[in-house]
């Protein structure tokens, strides 16, 4: 496998070529994503949504390969549901996570995955979790990940505040997707954000011609 | 002192990987190995104001030649779910084929209709297992007890779910007759003029893609519509001039026929078979 300008992925292979992003607030998390899909070249989807439900109160947003991240995607939702049965109530947002980091960490060297995990549980309230190429897991205050994320390390590392109303939280994934998707050319579309609290999922959509702009000359 | 003496077992079943290292060595030192009959193809699928139209073209390619001219592509996954397939054709005939009789069991088990849902994960999972080793690209189409669905299913396994979708080698000619033309909740006849114009797309300006249209429309009520051909894209005209000579046109000027000699080396005569 080589690590050039492919990515690491097969001749024909489809990827979210990606912008993702997750932060934590007091009650819950704001996650967002852009909404390109493609394959070479060619956007194979222009309003993806790689803001995937696990459950009731818990998210993941992918990048990489869109086969290994829907099918991981997939087992750990079954898995997630069968812990909430078992263990009664809202499941774990760790835990989820570390489903997520299990399978990443074992077939590792046939995936091609970075996810973050993202969610709201009753023990630790809002919840972000990042798992890089490796299957490495850790909890971040804030998480951004796909090819997009390395446009904005600075701009997130510059804006972001501690202590973070939801409405600040969703205006600073906005701001730093659009900057991403401005300068990546695999990321693109809309924004698409959701917003996970004790109370439910709001989800959100910006489209192309009303997200923030910036300098564009 | 016993000696065991192992024998080296061959698996049963699945793909063998055998000679993939002794074929790549063979490519490098170039020699071409022999091509799938792939179908080069524009598939097209439309989700409608009452239900589902998949559309595809008819040619199948060998290389540079047209294998089939009037191939079908758009196969049956249940009475209610249809799926174009692109890509190797044997890969797709035989992977629909699978779900559909997987599907079917299911009918039988359940005693209810197929969801549309069920079948893309199945194609979704089996394709994932063959890491893109099975070559097919589809377009799943149908209507269910929640309405009518359309994914588009990539070889590695990844799916999408969306409202109009094109795969293929014709894929980006007929997804600009979409994107022109899309609207959402379009009326029949409207929709079906829609996916001929983006198959048509496909047919003229892909080489892969070429030959008639066909169609096949899912109602809100189940009911199966396929249209094969639905339109002859290419029509083929009628001679004005006849250019044969008549019988008789070229003279004969010497006749001579010839005794060819032969022995008879064996004979031999069917015995009535023993029915007793």
């Amino acid at each position: 496998m080589s690590f050039g300008n492919d990515y690491g992925l097969q001749e024909g292979e489809v990827s979210t070529g990606t912008s993702i992003m997750a932060v934590e607030f007091d009650g819950g998390v704001v996650i967002g994503a852009d909404s390109r899909t493609t394959s070479g070249a060619y956007i194979a989807n222009r309003v993806t949504d790689k803001l995937t439900p696990i459950h009731d109160r818990i998210f993941c947003c992918r990048s990489g390969s869109a086969a290994d991240t829907q099918a991981i995607a997939d087992i750990v939702v079954a898995n997630v549901e069968l812990d909430s049965i078992m263990m009664g109530g809202l499941p774990s947002v760790k835990k989820a996570a570390e489903t997520f980091r299990d399978y990443c960490y074992n077939y590792r060297d046939q995936l091609m995955a970075g996810i973050i995990v993202a969610g709201w549980d009753p023990k630790l309230g809002g919840q972000v979790y990042t798992i890089p190429l490796g299957g490495m897991l850790v909890r971040q205050p804030f998480s951004i990940g796909g090819s997009g994320s390395t446009y904005i390390y600075g701009h997130v590392d510059a804006t972001f505040r501690e202590g973070m109303t939801k409405e600040e939280c969703l205006q600073f994934c906005a701001n730093a997707l659009s900057l991403a998707m401005n300068r990546d050319g695999s990321s693109g579309g809309v924004v698409r954000l959701a917003a996970i609290t004790k109370d439910g999922v709001d989800r959100r959509v910006i489209l192309g011609n009303e997200l923030p702009r910036f300098y564009e000359g | 002192m016993a000696t065991t003496v192992s024998c080296l077992e061959l698996p049963k079943g699945g793909f063998s990987f055998d000679n993939c290292a002794r074929n790549a060595r063979l490519e490098e030192r170039g020699l071409t190995r022999p091509k799938f009959r792939k179908t080069g193809t524009t598939i097209v699928g439309l989700v409608f104001e009452d239900g589902v139209i998949l559309g595809a073209d008819t040619r199948a390619t060998e290389d540079t030649i047209v294998a089939d001219k009037n191939c079908s592509k758009i196969h049956y996954i249940a009475p209610n779910i249809y799926c174009c397939g692109a890509g190797t054709a044997a890969d797709t005939e035989k992977t629909t084929e699978m779900i559909s009789s997987n599907l079917q069991l299911h009918r039988y088990r359940t005693g209810r209709p197929n969801r549309v849902a069920t079948a893309n994960r199945m194609l979704k999972q089996y394709l994932y297992r063959y890491q893109g080793y099975v070559s097919a690209a589809l377009v799943l189409g149908g209507v269910d007890c929640n309405g009518p669905h359309l994914y588009s299913i990539h070889p590695h396994g990844s799916t999408d779910k969306l409202p109009y979708v094109t795969m293929g080698s014709g894929s980006l000619a007929a997804m600009a007759t979409f994107e022109a033309g899309y609207k959402a909740n379009m009326k029949k006849a409207d929709a079906m003029q829609l996916v001929r114009d983006a198959v048509a797309a496909g047919i003229f300006n892909d080489l892969g893609s070429g030959s008639n249209v066909d169609l096949c429309i899912i109602g809100k009520d189940m009911k199966v519509e396929y249209l094969r051909p639905f339109d002859v894209a290419n029509k083929k005209g009628v001679r004005q001039g006849n250019y044969s000579y008549k019988p008789g046109t070229t003279a004969v000027l010497s006749k001579s026929i010839k005794q060819i000699k032969y022995d008879i080396v064996s004979e031999s005569v069917q015995e009535d078979m023993d029915t007793s």
